[in-house]
């Protein structure tokens, strides 16, 4: 079931609004939200989940003046004051934290929480290394064996897709590259910013994440003033996918405060 | 009727195709002997040379990191040819401009080279093979976009002559535009931009500049010209699409016998056979239609692509990629595939490629222009109006 359309900041954006509780806005990775994964479902359960689609994915437009990932951070914002939502928990995947990233630095002051998975937007490396793999200079088989723990169980098949899923599937990646080309799936002004995002932050790491390495994700974390890391096993880059009981476990606990 | 000469500059000494992945993007350089591409480009200029006394027209073009085409800087080529030659038409088709960053640059090379050349420059434009896009980091979304405003750019700059214009745009953004020399050519010189799909072609007929497509075969070839007919029409531009507007690339070969001619033409199906490159080149996200990828992942499959695999010259001249064989052969094949597609007035001639050495390259010239050329611009005057 697709989320409802509401128009924020002149797009016609796709938001999923479900269940209820503390609001918790979830900021999908590349792959698009899904509402029948089972994490939408465990996160329903315990939280009113707000989980838009950025523009350019799943049933979200995409305007021409739209080009890269900060410019979604100020859709976001305006999200939040449209929903009259003042403070917020939030979870970001891939480049969905790296949106989250964005926001926290913009308006720290409305983030109670800030979980960062698996988390992209930095360049913290020598000039001369890729900090990120570069997918689209690789074969799709080498993709999934860096995304996942077990490739062969989350293989996407186009058969078992309708044409309309497939679409979503094509359109997300074209705006995946749109987004990420250049400079290479980071903003080179973010960690210089990063510094106002004090609120207690999360970083989740799946264990075999070939995409992002641990070095990275603890590099990253030190850019935040109170942030700290968390590795998830029998997973990779998407462990909300690949471990959704463990995730919601890990992240339940953090955004209760319960978690030290 | 203009027959012009095209060779890619390609660079064939290569280890076993098993032995790498792609020739394009990632092919190490290592392999690139300089001396032996010193002696190349000595041979290709050369045949460039004698297509001129041959009275053909001469063509180049441009890509990057690949042996298939070692002409990453295609105008300083066309410099050297601007000097080299007296009379022949320079086309160079093209400029990838959706993957240059300063098309104002680029309106200074073509202006140079026109005026060096006394104003025989033809200006292509292209967007640019997908496997382009690597070597550029070039953002393969929204290149359409990109290169419909660098080519609005380049023109401006080509055609304003009374100090500085501004230019801020999506893409790119000038306080200064003022460019010394200007074109040769008034207003400036022909603008030619290829295309393979009907979307871009009826762009180009609104534009009313040349349209050129490459081995599209009968049916697609018809198709990009039916459309860019009617985005002629639909801009104003007169019912009567004149024949110098259209052109057509194939391979090419002629010789006086059929055997030989085939033997030479099977040479000329290295560009075809050699061009391995793996998907994450080529076709990389955005530069295709949603629509043209969900097609892909559900298994349909390049007409071109699936031609490739079985090449042969038979089924070549069968899906009208080339045209080869005696002069009288080549002739009625060309007839064949004009009339199918509604006529063009320019064929792109791509006669070198691989193996195919110079003396051959040189018989398949001299053949032609002797022999074909001299029939063909007979049967097909440039007063001829394009269409049915």
């Amino acid at each position: 079931m697709p989320g409802q359309i509401r128009r924020i900041a002149g797009i016609d954006l796709e938001v999923h609004d479900a269940g209820q509780g503390a609001p918790l806005l979830f900021l999908h990775s590349a792959q698009g939200f899904d509402e029948r994964q089972e994490i939408a479902g465990l996160l329903a359960a315990r939280y009113r989940l707000i989980a838009p689609s950025h523009p350019g994915f799943g049933k979200s437009a995409l305007p021409d003046w739209l080009d890269n990932v900060d410019d979604i951070a100020h859709v976001y914002l305006e999200l939040l004051d449209r929903l009259e939502l003042s403070q917020v928990a939030v979870v970001g995947c891939s480049i969905g934290a790296w949106i989250a990233a964005e926001m926290a630095t913009k308006a720290p002051e409305r983030i109670t929480r800030l979980a960062m998975v698996g988390a992209v937007g930095v360049k913290l490396g020598p000039v001369d290394r890729l900090d990120i793999p570069d997918i689209f200079a690789m074969p799709q088989e080498s993709v999934e064996r860096l995304m996942y723990h077990d490739p062969a169980r989350m293989k996407l098949d186009p058969a078992t897709l309708t044409d309309d899923e497939l679409g979503v599937h094509v359109r997300n990646r074209e705006t995946l590259a749109l987004l990420t080309w250049e400079p290479w799936m980071h903003n080179p002004k973010l960690k210089h910013r990063l510094q106002r995002a004090a609120m207690p932050a999360l970083f989740l790491r799946g264990e075999s994440d070939g995409l992002v390495s641990g070095q990275y994700m603890e590099g990253y974390a030190k850019l935040l003033p109170h942030a700290r890391c968390v590795t998830i096993p029998g997973a990779g880059h998407a462990p909300h996918i690949e471990q959704p009981q463990a995730f919601a476990d890990v992240l339940t606990r953090f955004l209760a405060g319960t978690d030290r | 009727m203009k027959a012009w000469h095209f060779s890619e500059n390609a660079y064939p000494y290569l280890p076993p195709a098993e032995s790498y992945r792609s020739i394009r993007v990632t092919l190490p350089s290592r392999v690139y002997d300089p001396e032996k591409g010193a002696t190349l480009y000595d041979r290709f200029l050369d045949e460039w040379c004698i297509a001129e006394d041959e009275g053909l027209e001469i063509m180049l073009n441009e890509h990057h990191q690949t042996a298939t085409c070692v002409d990453p800087a295609a105008p300083l080529v066309l410099a050297a040819l601007a000097r080299m030659t007296k009379k022949a038409r320079l086309l160079i088709l093209g400029n990838p401009i959706a993957n240059r960053r300063q098309p104002v640059r680029v309106a200074e090379e073509m202006a140079l080279v026109d005026v060096l050349s006394r104003g025989r420059v033809e200006a292509g434009f292209v967007r640019g093979v997908p496997y382009e896009i690597s070597p550029a980091n070039s953002n393969p979304v929204r290149m359409n976009e990109r290169f419909a405003e660098a080519l609005e750019l380049i023109v401006k700059a080509w055609t304003h002559h009374d100090g500085p214009i501004s230019h801020e745009g999506r893409f790119f953004h000038h306080r200064s535009i003022n460019i010394w020399p200007r074109p040769y050519q008034q207003p400036h010189p022909p603008v030619w931009i290829s295309t393979t799909s009907p979307g871009g072609a009826a762009q180009v007929g609104k534009l009313g500049f040349v349209q050129a497509t490459f081995l599209t075969g009968f049916d697609a070839t018809r198709q990009i010209y039916d459309s860019y007919r009617r985005g002629w029409r639909e801009a104003g531009r007169g019912q009567d699409v004149p024949i110098d507007r259209l052109a057509y690339a194939a391979l090419v070969y002629t010789a006086k016998s059929e055997s030989e001619a085939h033997a030479g033409a099977d040479k000329l199906l290295w560009y075809v056979r050699a061009n391995k490159v793996p998907s994450e080149f080529s076709n990389p996200p955005g530069y295709v239609p949603v629509a043209a990828n969900v097609k892909m992942m559900r298994g349909a499959e390049h007409p071109l692509s699936a031609f490739a695999r079985g090449a042969t010259v038979e089924s070549a001249i069968a899906g009208g990629f080339m045209f080869a064989g005696t002069p009288d052969q080549v002739l009625a094949q060309i007839k064949k595939h004009y009339q199918h597609v509604g006529g063009w007035g320019h064929l792109l001639i791509m006669g070198q490629a691989g193996f195919l050495e110079h003396e051959e390259t040189v018989v398949g010239i001299r053949t032609f222009a002797r022999e074909v050329y001299p029939r063909l611009k007979q049967m097909y005057p440039d007063s001829t109006v394009s269409g049915f």
